[in-house]
């Protein structure tokens, strides 16, 4: 067989292969994300730097919490990228991988801060890079990292005086 | 020490200030993680590998700038801002820095 073709063929099978295996990631990573978020409803998170305090409690304790994580996409949604950039447009292989990525890292800042107690997270800040990866050449983009961060506070009944 | 990236500290009033105090630290990947995250790369999904190199850098800068806080008598470090560059291929540099303050009820 013409070796031009077996590449081809490879190319292909190796494309199909992320195709099936990164959807399935996504998939499971999405159901978790869903269930974990119903279960913090409860502990609010907002990116004002204040919340009002109920009448009759007090602040306790608070401190900083930060959650992240560094997502990347498979190499079918690289390759499908890499097309649309020819043609400009959205490119909504990116737009979900940001979204899992941002909602990952929010989830991960509530969760440090139902460890420690907190009852809400105020001044919620959300920030991303992206991670070259060590080749030499620069090429490929290893994955990007986001980080949310924000001030946990911990409220307390006022003594009666 | 208090951390808090709130202008001050909720419930607290500030009574002294001791300027800006920064921790930052130089990472690189090492050989192994970057293999096991090229792999991961194929499916795509969280590279745990990363994840958990990046929480130790800014574990560290954070220490790092509340060792500088403790040495100027704070006990608190309020409006803290983390910032990430990357200074050369395949290393990085993690950031944080805020205002050391004296914070009481």
């Amino acid at each position: 067989m013409d070796p031009a073709l077996i590449n081809v063929f490879v190319a292909g099978v190796l494309l199909l292969v992320a195709f099936a295996v990164g959807a399935w990631i996504e998939r499971r990573h999405y159901a978790s994300i869903r269930q974990r978020e119903e279960e913090l409803r409860r502990l609010p998170a907002v990116s004002i730097g204040a919340l009002p305090v109920p009448n009759g409690w007090d602040h306790d304790v608070s401190g900083l919490v930060s959650g992240h994580v560094v997502v990347s996409v498979d190499h079918f949604k690289r390759f499908v990228a890499g097309l649309r950039q020819l043609f400009g447009g959205r490119i909504q292989a990116y737009e979900s991988l940001m979204d899992r990525g941002r909602r990952e890292a929010v989830l991960r800042v509530k969760e440090e801060a139902a460890r420690r107690g907190y009852h809400a997270i105020v001044n919620l800040r959300l920030e991303s890079s992206r991670l070259a990866s060590a080749r030499r050449d620069g090429k490929g983009t290893a994955g990007v990292e986001v980080l949310a961060f924000g001030t946990g506070i911990k409220l307390r009944r006022r003594a009666a005086s | 020490m208090i951390l808090s990236n709130t202008e001050e500290v909720p419930g607290q009033t500030i009574q002294a200030f001791f300027g800006v105090v920064s921790g930052s630290t130089v990472r690189a990947k090492h050989v192994g993680r970057d293999l096991m995250a090229s792999l991961k790369n194929l499916f795509g999904g969280e590279l745990k590998g990363y994840t958990e190199l990046l929480h130790e850098a800014r574990e560290e800068a954070l220490e790092r700038m509340v060792k500088q806080a403790e040495s100027l008598g704070a006990n608190a470090v309020v409006n803290i801002r983390f910032s990430t560059s990357s200074v050369a291929q395949g290393a990085a540099e993690l950031f944080a820095y805020g205002t050391a303050v004296k914070v009481g009820r």
